[in-house]
């Protein structure tokens, strides 16, 4: 079952990075269930922080998806990226961090799914506003309206390049943003 | 937001991922750093005059060995470490392997020398300065790797750092050895393996707080 998990998502994932948006959708909504499933175990004591973490681990895996080599299991990529949001999440509340052994086993991540999304307790789409300007209109026009990045340029006055930038910036400071408030 | 809205977010608009950019960012961090440290290198230390009649003895080449394997090694370990769950596996036996040759090649250079020759081939004329000036000539290049690193999602930070110090202070030595004017194994195999640990103590202690995204 993981194995089919892993091959499933990985070419979810590379047409998804080759530009095509509705493999990348699939892509993330399956990663969110095995996330969901992974964070839960480990967070039985804290589950109200569940779906907050999942949600910065998918960011986390948008904003880093151009360190994923085709070559190298997608398992312990997002492995290691969940596990790294997950310890400095620990970090952040104080809590004593998990024995290695509980979020070390990193061929587990894929086997388990969790399809029931709790309410997440930080609402991204507020973060989002606190954004500078430059940065919030590119990701509005773009990433919610579903605007071309032509027509987002052509409405803000920015050049296409600096439309890209933008998105790209505003999402790394949106997941910035996830560390500081809880 | 729900995480379902949130994934729609995410990949309306994604287009494709930039590709290659651990290779870029490495380039430019070693392209632009290494000149650095040469520059500084040449006004601060200047290249050695003989640099000519050096270039005839195997000693200068052993130790552009030394240090270019040393700066290679230590990339492929700092890529390696910038990527989310890569492993290292044989990169720092490997790392370990080449400064054990320098190691045997210095001992080897002992053992065929006279007793009184040993504080000579060991210490030089340079002991003095040789790991400070490397540690100085390291810092732009780890600056520029630590850069290169922040556009990637290094994990375990600790290492990472290690690995970006070392591989500054690989470099340094490598640019290093244009000025330095010490042909021993024993002393190269002490000194500048010193001098290229600075900068990597330095990056364990600071990757944790330098890294962190």
């Amino acid at each position: 079952m993981g194995v089919t998990a892993e091959e499933r998502l990985k070419d979810l994932l590379v047409h998804g990075l080759a530009g095509d948006e509705a493999a990348y959708r699939g892509f993330l909504a399956g990663l969110a269930a095995h996330l969901r499933a992974f964070v839960r175990r480990r967070l039985a004591r804290m589950p109200d922080d569940v779906e907050d973490i999942v949600q910065e681990s998918l960011l986390a895996v948008h904003n880093q998806r151009h360190t994923y080599d085709a070559a190298q299991p997608l398992t312990a990529w997002v492995h290691a990226i969940a596990r790294y949001k997950l310890v400095d999440h620990l970090r952040r509340v104080g809590d004593a961090p998990l024995g290695g052994d509980a979020i070390d086993e990193a061929a587990e991540l894929l086997q388990g799914a969790d399809h029931h999304a709790a309410e997440a307790r930080r609402d991204i789409g507020k973060l989002l506003e606190r954004l500078p300007e430059r940065q919030r209109r590119p990701i509005v026009h773009v990433k919610l309206e579903g605007l071309s990045v032509a027509e987002t340029a052509r409405l803000t006055g920015m050049s296409p390049s600096a439309v890209k930038v933008n998105v790209h910036r505003g999402l790394k400071a949106l997941a910035a943003s996830l560390k500081e408030t809880r | 937001m729900k995480t379902d809205d949130m994934i729609a977010m995410l990949a309306t608009g994604a287009g494709a991922a930039p590709r290659h950019v651990a290779g870029r960012r490495y380039a430019l961090a070693i392209g632009w750093g290494g000149l650095a440290a040469a520059l500084l290198m040449a006004v601060m230390l200047g290249v050695r005059p003989d640099l000519a009649q050096a270039a005839a003895l195997p000693m200068f080449w052993a130790k552009i060995a030394y240090t270019g394997t040393l700066t290679t090694g230590s990339l492929v370990a700092a890529a390696r470490l910038s990527r989310p769950g890569a492993e290292l596996d044989r990169v720092p036996g490997l790392l370990a392997a080449v400064v054990l040759a320098m190691w045997a090649l210095g001992t080897f250079s002992l053992l065929g020398a006279e007793r009184e020759q040993w504080r000579s081939l060991v210490l030089g004329q340079t002991w003095r300065v040789c790991p400070f000036l490397i540690a100085v000539l390291s810092v732009p290049v780890f600056v520029a790797v630590l850069w290169a690193m922040k556009g990637l999602a290094p994990t375990r930070l600790r290492l990472a750092g290690g690995a970006a110090g070392l591989l500054a202070g690989a470099c340094a030595a490598l640019v290093y050895s244009l000025h330095c004017p010490e042909m021993g194994a024993p002393f190269i195999g002490v000194w500048y393996l010193l001098g290229m640990l600075v900068p990597a103590a330095a990056g364990l202690l600071l990757g944790p707080r330098l890294l962190r995204w």
